[in-house]
């Protein structure tokens, strides 16, 4: 080792080279490849809501082309439960329920979310006639791990469940990320959300649900508290400081 | 090839194997070896980063002041994984939504850091390069080995693919609950570094 590259001055000047060789590489693949990452991100959105609305068979692999022909995004205000304006291709939940001034502290946070968005963005999904044939929401609640991200697939009555699709989550493998096993997402179909008197009353139920059980769902096995918060992000989300305004509002006058 | 370069590039897969021998890299082989296709990604990944950064310090292996080449060597790395997660993410997803956290984590691989420190800033660019392959090698054949039982015995599938039918697909093969968990690997890389030193009695430590 020779001496002379040891001195303050050198290594000070060969450190601050190093760095801006390395930030220019970095810089040039993030920007460079930015537009892949986000076509990415899109069609993984784009692929959920199409599973969620039964449409991701008929798609094939036009995802992008059966999205835009069937598929509408609306942005609603949750606690008015109207429509409203608003850019839905930027709308970020994720980004919304950590601003203050975007988001509010649930009362009652069974689903573990400490902020919830005051906007959504929800899907609505048309038949080959154009007629309204499920209506996707978007859904977000604590698993075990952390929060777990998913889609609700109801029929026009906002009663009857067509799916449910979790898209994004961190349980374990085997256990808890089993809801995504397709025996177990096929349980969904045709199940209640409310119950009677319309308060939200779906729910897993350990050791299988009742055939006649009409609001239940075989729990996941091995998988309590994932199961427990799937059903409490499901009953968040569909009361009354979910989506329950909207589900008041779209039954009175539908849409408009 | 000459038997030199040969003994680098493969001198680790069993010889002189990272997480086998020198037991570097065991936090992300517990992590991602729950199915073949994350190990097998993970492995390339850990590869081309051990490659690359062997590669780059060793180019300047002689410019480096020696107060400060850990840092010098950590900022090539960081670069690195960013770069590896920043592809990943461009073009395949679904692989980096089950993996990001852990490609991240490559940063803090002993095996990347240990090859730059102890071969890199001695050896010339090319041979460096390749000793990052051989670790890459040696690395993802321990990684394989555990998400071959993991995934099998686990989750009754190789690749995604079921080759046993499990009961909640109304199969009847019962998955084995603790291969599903991440700790279970200490088992298997236990046994597999058994079987290694049984085979190759000289790699065992003198008491």
């Amino acid at each position: 080792m020779s001496s002379n590259k040891e001195t303050v001055g050198k290594t000070l000047g060969f450190v601050f080279v190093v760095c801006l060789v390395c930030a220019a590489l970095v810089s040039v693949s993030a920007i460079g490849l930015k537009p892949l990452q986000q076509a990415n991100k899109l069609l993984d959105k784009q692929t959920k809501i199409l599973e969620a609305s039964g449409l991701i068979e008929k798609a094939g692999s036009d995802i992008v082309g059966t999205y835009a022909k069937f598929v509408e995004a609306k942005m609603i205000e949750l606690e008015t439960g109207k429509i409203i304006d608003g850019d839905t291709d930027s709308f970020d939940e994720r980004a919304d329920s950590r601003d203050a001034s975007k988001s509010t502290k649930p009362e009652n946070d069974i689903a573990g979310l400490s902020r919830r968005a005051d906007r959504a963005v929800i899907y609505l999904v048309k038949d080959d006639q154009g007629q309204l044939d499920t209506i996707v929401l978007p859904i977000v609640g604590s698993g075990l791990w952390d929060l777990m991200y998913g889609f609700v697939g109801l029929a026009p009555d906002l009663n009857t469940v067509r799916s449910v699709v979790y898209s994004d989550l961190k349980e374990t493998p085997g256990l808890g990320a089993e809801v995504l096993n397709p025996k177990w997402k096929a349980l969904w179909p045709g199940k209640k959300m409310y119950n009677e008197q319309g308060e939200p009353a779906i729910q897993l139920v350990k050791g299988g649900a009742k055939q006649n059980d009409i609001n239940g769902v075989d729990a996941l096995s091995g998988a309590t508290l994932t199961s427990n918060g799937v059903t409490s992000t499901l009953r968040f989300w569909l009361g009354t400081e979910g989506y329950g305004p909207f589900v008041a509002n779209f039954k009175n006058g539908g849409l408009e | 090839m000459s038997s030199d370069n040969k003994k680098v590039l493969f001198g680790p897969v069993v010889d002189n194997n990272p997480i086998a021998l020198q037991v570097l890299g065991v936090c992300s082989a517990l992590a991602v070896t729950s199915s073949m296709a994350n190990a097998l990604v993970m492995t390339i990944a850990v590869m081309l980063v051990t490659a690359f950064s062997n590669l780059f310090i060793s180019a300047i292996r002689n410019q480096i002041p020696s107060s400060v080449r850990i840092i010098v060597q950590m900022a090539i790395i960081a670069s690195l994984v960013i770069v590896v997660d920043q592809v990943l993410k461009a073009f395949s997803y679904q692989l980096s939504k089950e993996l990001s956290v852990y490609i991240g984590l490559i940063i803090t691989n002993c095996i990347v850091m240990g090859r730059a420190e102890a071969f890199a800033m001695k050896e010339k660019p090319g041979v460096s390069f390749l000793d990052g392959i051989g670790n890459g090698l040696g690395y993802g054949a321990v990684l394989l080995v555990v998400a071959f039982f993991r995934e099998l015995l686990g989750f009754g599938t190789l690749f995604g693919i079921e080759i046993l039918q499990l009961t909640q697909n109304g199969g009847w093969y019962q998955g084995n609950g603790l291969l599903v968990l991440p700790f279970s690997s200490f088992f298997i890389i236990g046994l597999t570094i058994w079987a290694i030193r049984q085979w190759k009695p000289e790699q065992v430590e003198e008491d």
